[in-house]
């Protein structure tokens, strides 16, 4: 996400061009959060190829209503609040008789946490295995969809606690109760792998502790 | 201030945001430096933070980019297409109502022809004989070497085979026309020779 302001600068020069009829410069625009707009649709539909449709379908969306889009959001906000009101509308097609179990727990009782495997440090390399890219896609996969979107927009799209809480239109409560759950949960699905199994395989792999 | 377990664990999220009193602060971290479980809790939540947040988790399908680029200019493409569309089809429009006009208008004659070769029908001469088959479709000056059905012709005049619904041949009438034009002969006859003798050449 651009946070320098020359990026920004740059942003909003090419929003105007596109404005003013450059449609081509559009693409130029989106690029640097394709990546993460897929992401988003991917957490919430948790289908490769639905989440693929939904992304083009929120970035044509932007394109045609880029002249709604206001400087007071970021640009990236903006593209990842459109896709996940598109991706939500495409589950609700989806699952409209299935309601979620998960979602059903009390959000207020407090979350106790159920493994306390020891898991200090983890190198960033890991992520280079598509393995642990996916033990970690299946964890968020697994969650209620009510603390995959707040997990997936604050942790992973960096969006704030006040973006969040606008984009999915809940309170800023309910966004840092749910992504306290959210967190505490994926921590006790990935303890044990990241505290034993993966890392043994893993200085068995490199042949030295990794952690 | 002293905190238990559970309260850490409920606080764990916000202290991770920085999103706590002082005070509160400094308690948990002295309940977490005693307490293991805390301590693998606040550790492993923070490694959550740290590894969903990693750009590498944004994994595409290959070609994604392809395709999104791909279906965004089939739409910019198009959408330029609908905003000039309105200007080309008053363009046509226009063009086709003067069209009309200019078709319907008396003062407008015959254009010039490019090639003198392109007379219409009308320049033959209706006295002139031609001949025809009554079967074929096509009338010939005598002697057209392009005569369908040589052993079944009549002779008749040209007006006639007009009238008839004959239509000139292209090869031996433009060559009369052309013959006829530029020598100014009046009968089949000459014409005919003038033809032949073009045709020896």
């Amino acid at each position: 996400m651009p946070e320098n302001p020359a990026e920004n600068l740059n942003e909003e020069r090419l929003i105007q061009r596109v404005c003013n009829g450059e449609h081509e410069l559009f693409y130029e625009l989106v690029r640097p959060y394709e990546r993460r707009l897929y992401a988003a649709a991917l957490a919430i539909l948790r289908n490769e190829a639905d989440a693929e449709d939904v992304t083009q379908e929120a970035v044509l969306k932007a394109f045609k209503h880029i002249r709604q889009f206001r400087a007071e959001a970021r640009f990236s906000t903006w593209l990842i609040q459109i896709t996940v009101n598109e991706a939500r509308m495409r589950r609700r097609k989806q699952h409209a008789d299935l309601i979620d179990p998960i979602d059903h727990r009390d959000e207020e009782g407090n979350y106790v946490p159920q493994d306390f495997a020891d898991w200090r440090e983890i190198p960033s390399e890991t992520l280079e295995r598509k393995e642990i890219r996916e033990k970690l896609g299946q964890a968020l996969s697994s969650l209620g969809e009510k603390y995959r979107e707040v997990f997936i927009l604050r942790d992973m799209q960096h969006l704030s606690i006040d973006e969040t809480a606008k984009v999915l239109g809940i309170s800023i409560a309910s966004v840092k109760t749910r992504l306290l759950r959210a967190r505490l949960m994926l921590r006790d699905l990935l303890a044990p792998g990241f505290g034993g199994n993966w890392s043994s395989r893993l200085t068995f792999e490199k042949g030295s502790k990794p952690w | 201030m002293v905190v238990q377990c559970e309260q850490v664990w409920r606080e764990v999220s916000n202290y991770l945001e920085g999103d706590l009193n002082p005070e509160l602060r400094l308690a948990i971290e002295q309940h977490v430096r005693g307490c293991s479980r805390c301590t693998a809790v606040l550790d492993g939540t923070r490694n959550v933070v740290h590894l969903y947040g990693d750009e590498r988790m944004f994994d595409v399908p290959l070609g994604f980019s392809y395709r999104l680029r791909h279906r965004l200019e089939e739409t910019t493409s198009s959408r330029k297409r609908t905003a000039l569309g309105w200007v080309v089809a008053f363009a046509v429009a226009a063009l086709l109502l003067a069209s009309f006009e200019v078709a319907r208008s008396s003062s407008w004659g015959w254009p010039q022809l490019r090639n003198r070769l392109a007379q219409s029908t009308t320049s033959i001469p209706p006295n002139m004989m031609v001949v025809a088959a009554d079967d074929g479709k096509v009338f010939h000056v005598p002697g057209c070497r392009y005569i369908h059905d040589k052993a079944h012709v009549r002779t008749l005049t040209a007006g006639e085979a007009l009238k008839e619904g004959y239509t000139p041949c292209v090869r031996c009438m433009k060559q009369y026309l052309s013959a006829a034009a530029l020598a100014g002969f009046a009968d089949a006859e000459t014409a005919s020779a003038a033809v032949r003798a073009s045709e020896e050449e």
